[in-house]
């Protein structure tokens, strides 16, 4: 299955699909049934109230991930206005994590930065819709991913809450995703923090084992109840991510989907499974999931921004 | 900066109970430049004007060296479990607060340690930013990337700036 690509996997024709998917989704989904996240599994919190917006995290990003060369500097701030169909940037292929600027009325201190990139699920939807097995929540709790497994899908893209994956179409005859594997392969596989961690100067960013995370951020936020949000963003989103953030503005103002709710996407999916497990009747059932989950991102979107932008 | 002066008061009067006599000797009030270069691989040493930063704070060490020099903290957070401000080991902020916070070897140090209270200490940088950079941003002192160190070469190829700016700005990929 490792060698699995494209040209294979389209002469493999149907047969070849339906023997993926019964083996790979059904056996994931049935497992979650018991998975809450690796025990000592690590994660970053990310305190908004620090961040100044230097964008050295994105400079430190791009250089530890080899990524191509910015179309513009690192330490040019006016990417901060850019709008692309009237959004703020998001991660792209050739930047694993991006900040933004969000004006907020009235706040003393001036804008918030949002840093944004994968966040790790716990139980992660990009996983769970993929048939082909090409992603791995690692037990450092990164979610990796095989690009030579991927046959360029993008079912993951329309399954991740977040809007993570980005495609690489630099190669058009074989498209793979691309997104932030928390430096895995480099770093924290050694038990080392993230690039963008360590780059930050004003250390937005704890590097921990998750569950030490979570005791710390509502320390932090009981020792001072009157600057922060009572809620670590992440503790319990969609099953809980390995990312988790504190702020003293709303989420909602800093574009975060509080909708999401606190089951794993996977579960939306996974009730249409036990009930027929059968390998004809996943796909409907899988899209019926993102369907449900496309519903949900759509009434985010929906909503009016209440922070002036 | 009305809070500041508060707490000024709040230490001499604290000082006064406790009859505490500032002993400073040669440390009176430090050295009166330090440069800071343990971290520096991006930018260059901080020259750090002690004397004139001493001047500034009105001899309120505590504003930078927060209770570690036997004066109380000026954070009133602390105040209530540090009342009269302990004189520490060491005055180098280096000392406390780790240039490898993140490390392995640091968490498991702070895990395997359970008789130590404070387990959210900022690593070396992080107090550095937060302590200098947050007055700065309070009081009006400078606060570019560069107004403390200069960005050395590295630092230029670091943030794909200056001569390692990106040549021709491509058009962005189709998103
Ligand atoms: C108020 C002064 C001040 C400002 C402003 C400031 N820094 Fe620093 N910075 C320091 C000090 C002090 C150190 C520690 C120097 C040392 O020990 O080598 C430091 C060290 C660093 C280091 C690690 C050393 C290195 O060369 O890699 C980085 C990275 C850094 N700063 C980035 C930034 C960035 C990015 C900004 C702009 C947001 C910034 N700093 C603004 C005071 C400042
Ligand atoms: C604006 C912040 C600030 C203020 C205010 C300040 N210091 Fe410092 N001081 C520093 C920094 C930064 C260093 C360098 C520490 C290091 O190397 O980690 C330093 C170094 C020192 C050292 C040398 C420590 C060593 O082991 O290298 C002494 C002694 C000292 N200060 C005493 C004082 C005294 C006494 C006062 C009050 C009169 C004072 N400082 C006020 C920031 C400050
Ligand atoms: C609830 C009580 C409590 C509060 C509040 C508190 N501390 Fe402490 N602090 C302790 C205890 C207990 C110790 C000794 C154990 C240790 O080293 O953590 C200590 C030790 C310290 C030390 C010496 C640590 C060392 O490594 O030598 C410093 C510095 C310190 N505190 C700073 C602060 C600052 C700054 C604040 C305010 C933000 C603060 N403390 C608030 C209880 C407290
Ligand atoms: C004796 C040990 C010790 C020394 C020396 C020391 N610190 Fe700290 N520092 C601590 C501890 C412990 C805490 C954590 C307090 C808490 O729990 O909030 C702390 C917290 C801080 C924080 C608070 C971070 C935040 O986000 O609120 C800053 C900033 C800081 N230190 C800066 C400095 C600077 C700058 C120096 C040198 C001038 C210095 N410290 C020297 C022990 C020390
Ligand atoms: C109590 C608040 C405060 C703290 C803490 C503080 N500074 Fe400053 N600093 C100032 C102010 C205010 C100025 C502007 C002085 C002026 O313009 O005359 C200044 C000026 C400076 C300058 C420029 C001086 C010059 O010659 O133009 C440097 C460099 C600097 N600070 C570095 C630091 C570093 C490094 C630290 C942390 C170790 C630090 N400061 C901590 C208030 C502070």
């Amino acid at each position: 299955m490792k060698k699995l690509n494209r040209r294979f996997f389209l002469k493999g024709g149907m047969a070849g699909t339906a023997l993926l998917a019964d083996t790979g989704l059904a056996k994931k989904a049935s497992a979650a049934d018991t998975f809450g996240g690796y025990p000592d599994s690590m994660g970053v919190l990310v305190d908004f109230t620090k961040c100044v917006g230097c964008r050295s995290c994105e400079a430190a990003c791009n250089k530890e991930q080899g990524l191509p060369a910015p179309d513009k500097p690192f330490d040019y701030m006016s990417v901060f206005d850019e709008r692309h169909k009237g959004q703020k940037r998001r991660t792209t292929e050739k930047a694993y994590t991006v900040v933004n600027r969000y004006n907020i009325k009235d706040r003393e201190q001036g804008p918030v930065f949002r840093k944004f990139q994968c966040n790790h699920c716990n139980e992660p939807a990009c996983l769970t819709s993929c048939f082909v097995n090409a992603y791995t929540k690692t037990k450092e709790g990164a979610v990796i991913y095989d690009p030579t497994v991927c046959v360029g899908c993008r079912t993951c893209m329309i399954a991740c809450p977040f809007y993570v994956p980005a495609y690489s179409y630099s190669n058009p005859i074989n498209p793979v995703i691309k997104k932030c594997i928390m430096c895995y392969d480099t770093r924290l596989k050694f038990g080392r923090p993230p690039a963008c961690v360590e780059a930050c100067p004003q250390e937005v960013m704890t590097f921990g084992k998750r569950k030490d995370l979570i005791k710390l951020g509502h320390n932090r936020i009981q020792k001072n109840p009157e600057k922060y949000i009572d809620h670590l963003y992440g503790e319990k989103e969609v099953g809980g991510t390995a990312w988790m953030y504190m702020s003293d503005v709303p989420f909602e103002e800093l574009g975060f989907n509080t909708h999401l709710g606190e089951q794993p996407i996977i579960s939306y999916v996974k009730e249409f499974l036990t009930i027929v497990p059968m390998v004809l009747t996943i796909w409907p059932a899988l899209f019926t999931g993102f369907y449900l989950l496309a519903n949900r991102k759509e009434a985010f979107k929906n909503e009016k921004p209440s922070g002036n932008e | 900066m009305t809070r500041t002066r508060n707490t000024f008061l709040v230490i001499m009067i604290t000082l006064a109970l406790s009859g505490w006599p500032p002993v400073f000797g040669q440390a009176e009030t430090g050295p009166d430049s330090a440069e800071l270069d343990t971290l520096a691989q991006l930018y260059d040493a901080v020259a750090f004007d002690h004397a004139a930063h001493v001047e500034m704070v009105e001899g309120n060490c505590a504003r930078c060296h927060h209770h570690t020099t036997g004066v109380a903290p000026t954070n009133p957070k602390c105040l209530r479990c540090h009342p009269g401000g302990q004189e520490a080991d060491s005055m180098a902020c280096k000392d406390c607060h780790s240039e490898k916070r993140f490390e392995s070897a640091y968490l498991a140090e702070i895990a395997a340690n359970t008789d130590r209270f404070h387990t959210d200490i900022p690593g070396l940088k992080g107090a550095y930013h937060r302590n200098c950079l947050g007055c700065h941003q309070e009081s009006g002192g400078p606060t570019g990337c560069a107004d403390c160190h200069a960005r050395n070469e590295k630092g230029d190829a670091f943030f794909s700036s200056g001569k390692y700016a990106p040549k021709s700005p491509q058009k962005t990929s189709g998103h």
